[in-house]
């Protein structure tokens, strides 16, 4: 068992939890993710680690309730533990000789996108952040952005706050304002990583991808997270997940991505009448 | 006491649920002789002197001595010689390809059915765990550790073996329950789960310990095993990765590795009402390949409301290499059978769902280096199978993360362990490897006898240090 030593709602659909696990915590890096299931009948869900404590002997997850298992996830306070906790899984971002880089977040992506901002910016690489949210009340890690960046914009699609627009209308600014990027780092919603490539293909920028599909094991052993990387197949959980944003076939893995959304949405539908039956 | 021979030319039949029952459930297939059956099989094996059986047996189970005892009897008697060459014989009995092994040199084959040795096998392991109420012993403590990586058959036996010689034993399982195939792969219908459950329960009792949700080569490596004070690592982490055929279309939504299809249903028990995983409720079906995981993926597919399920297999029913009985049972709940028959692009329509599987047909050409014919393509032969679903059931790639993890760890250029002949022992001194990682997929009781063999040889090597 796993006991959630910390849980801090960020916004209405996204929380916190710090997790005791000192032997993944050991091992962690940015981009890597675990595996957990809340309850023991649980689904396994693969979540980035978007913070560790080496010496707490932590790891840090966060995560937008979107169906039925983040959902029975959320039911679980401080205190109480996680039935279990695999990881660290997949490959660590790639962060070396890396001097000049943006690093983009939407949403929830940006849970994931902080810590290897936080990386690059301890190993003295100059890091620009674009965070983007639909509105002010979904905004997170504004300030943990902040402390790591050299340059931070906020984008929101209404306007409430930071400034209106996509994170590639501040990202196609930046370049033009003659910022030079080793490389741009794009974390979020598989539409934004897909138009944020489109962009620095244009402008010629190496840009990586972390990748994150429907997954079981992630340890390679079910093939359900393959995706089409430069015409060739690869598993997300072993290869991945971070790929070259150039080389992904985006509008495939957003088909595969839907595979099971009536199932999802039925599973939510299900338990919140559940909720509702209930005594409480 | 001299025992009256059993003449009949054929086995006694297994009792097994009626198909059209069956293919609606996931309970048991076969329900396993009863004790009068069982004594009576027993009395067909001569008993005959030189043992062809025991050879053929990949862990030289003294099969016409258990026997005996059967036809005495003496259930508990058979189960201590079962016990002293194999750990899981409860799980032995139901999956392994008996027909290819012990039953194939049996003599009572030469003129009329061999004796039932699996089907009895089953019968003692299952009587002895609803009958004897002794508790395994813990044995003494040698003062030596041992880490094993992988808690399926292979991890499992080589577990046993150590343990009873007095290992201090750890085995180290990535997924959150311990059994490997025999929970995320075997289907409940082939090997109740309960019974994997036990095996493992048994091993704990002897002081085994299995701790979960360890991805050895990512938590810790190889090298950590042995600084945490192991002196020896087997690593019986399985076959892995599914292969895919690289034709079109394998992207769509309603493609399944069949490991993937397998472990919903299994592993995170899809197959009950209300279950919260995600699966396909298909209606037409193609599995591609022949081999045991086939034959599973296809019954499971039946079972999940499937209307048609295809094996769809490029040579034709003889060189099949799932079990007989296997293919005999999925036959019988109405699987079938399209040999001579490759697949060259998966349909799908305009939302990226499969709706059908082009294939084109096949014939028999020369023998290739498995012996077996090879299939050869017969020109302008293409025709659609209509299926929402297709299963890739073609086999598996050894797993990357420990080779990938473990520095001077020799693997071949398919990604299998090297290990040196029977022992088990890799390139780096004190790691030993068997099972699927080593010889790519192949069987429970061939991983089994990998795990046995291995736990000698680490015997061996660990007295020879000390």
């Amino acid at each position: 068992m796993y006991r959630i030593v910390r849980k801090v709602t960020l916004n209405p659909t996204v929380s916190l939890m710090e997790i005791e696990a000192p032997l993944i915590a050991k091992k962690a890096e940015p981009g890597q993710f675990i595996i957990l299931r809340a309850k023991e009948d649980s689904e396994r869900i693969p979540l980035t680690i978007a913070d560790f404590d080496r010496e707490k002997g932590t790891v840090t997850i966060i995560y937008q309730i979107v169906g039925g298992s983040t959902m029975e996830l959320d039911t679980l306070s401080e205190g109480e533990s996680l039935h279990d906790f695999a990881g660290p899984l997949g490959k660590p971002s790639e962060t070396k000789g890396l001097k000049k880089v943006a690093v983009i977040g939407g949403g929830v992506g940006c849970a994931i996108a902080y810590p290897i901002a936080k990386k690059l910016s301890s190993l003295g690489c100059e890091v620009h952040s674009i965070v983007g949210f639909r509105n002010k009340d979904l905004v997170i890690l504004e300030d943990k952005f902040k402390d790591v960046s050299s340059k931070l914009c906020i984008m929101t699609d209404d306007g409430s706050y930071g400034t209106k627009g996509l994170v590639t209308n501040a990202l196609e600014e930046l370049i033009k304002e003659g910022n030079e990027y080793d490389e741009v780092i794009a974390i979020g919603p598989l539409i934004m990583m897909k138009f944020v490539c489109l962009l620095t293909k244009k402008y010629g920028i190496k840009t990586v991808v972390s990748m994150n599909p429907i997954m079981i094991d992630g340890t390679g052993m079910c093939g359900g997270c393959r995706l089409t990387v430069g015409g060739q197949t690869k598993f997300a959980c072993v290869d991945g997940p971070d790929f070259d944003g150039h080389l992904v076939d985006f509008d495939e893995a957003m088909h595969r991505g839907t595979m099971y959304k009536d199932f999802e949405a039925h599973v939510r539908d299900e338990s919140c009448n559940l909720m509702k039956k209930g005594d409480r | 006491m001299a025992i009256k021979r059993n003449m009949d030319p054929k086995k006694c039949p297994m009792p097994v649920q009626d198909p059209d029952v069956r293919k609606n459930n996931f309970d048991e297939v076969a329900l396993g002789y009863t004790y009068e059956m069982a004594v009576n099989e027993a009395k067909r094996c001569m008993n005959c002197k030189n043992k062809p059986c025991t050879t053929a047996c990949p862990v030289s189970i003294n099969i016409p001595a258990f026997i005996e005892r059967v036809a005495n009897e003496d259930m508990e008697g058979a189960y201590e010689i079962i016990s002293q060459s194999s750990s899981l014989p409860a799980v032995c009995g139901r999956v392994c390809p008996q027909e290819r092994q012990c039953e194939s040199k049996c003599i009572r084959g030469v003129k009329g059915e061999s004796v039932g040795i699996g089907r009895l096998e089953r019968f003692v392991a299952d009587y002895h765990r609803e009958h004897s109420t002794e508790k395994p012993k813990m044995p003494a403590y040698n003062g030596h550790k041992v880490a094993i990586v992988g808690s399926g058959p292979s991890g499992l036996t080589a577990a046993g073996d150590l343990a009873k010689l007095g290992y201090k034993v750890t085995v180290y399982e990535a997924l959150h329950l311990a059994g490997g195939v025999l929970v995320y792969g075997i289907p409940e219908f082939r090997l109740p789960k309960m019974i994997v459950q036990k095996e493992i329960d048994d091993l704990k009792a002897i002081g085994v310990d299995i701790e979960t949700n360890m991805v050895i080569g990512k938590i810790l490596t190889i090298d950590e095993l042995f600084e945490m004070g192991n002196e020896a690592v087997y690593i019986g982490s399985g076959a892995g990765l599914p292969r895919f055929m690289n034709i079109p279309g394998e992207s769509l939504k309603g493609v399944y590795s069949a490991n993937e299809y397998l472990t919903r249903i299994n592993l995170m028990k899809a197959y009950k009402e209300g279950s919260k995983t995600p699966i396909m409720h298909s209606k037409h079906v193609a599995v591609v390949g022949g081999g045991n995981v086939a034959m599973d993926a296809a019954r499971c597919a039946k079972r999940m409301g499937a209307e048609d399920v295809y094996i769809v297999y490029r040579r034709s029913m003889n060189e099949l290499p799932a079990r007989k009985e296997e293919v005999e049972h999925a036959m019988e709940e109405g699987i079938v059978f399209r040999t001579l028959t490759n697949p060259v692009e998966i349909l799908g329509d305009d939302t990226g769902m499969v709706n059908g599987i082009k294939c084109i047909e096949m014939e028999l050409g020369e023998p290739d280096v498995s012996g077996r014919c090879r299939p050869v393509e017969k020109p302008d032969s293409e025709f659609v199978i209509d299926v929402d679903t297709v299963i890739m059931a073609i086999g598996t790639s050894p797993n990357p993360l420990i080779r990938s993890t473990t520095p001077g760890l020799e693997t071949n250029q398919r990604g299998c362990i090297v290990t040196d002949g029977d022992s088990g022992m890799t390139s780096r001194e004190g790691v030993y490897a068997g099972g699927d990682a080593v010889t790519g997929a192949a069987t429970v009781i061939l991983a089994m006898g990998a795990g046995k063999a291995a736990a000698k040889a680490i015997d061996e090597y660990i007295k020879s240090k000390n």
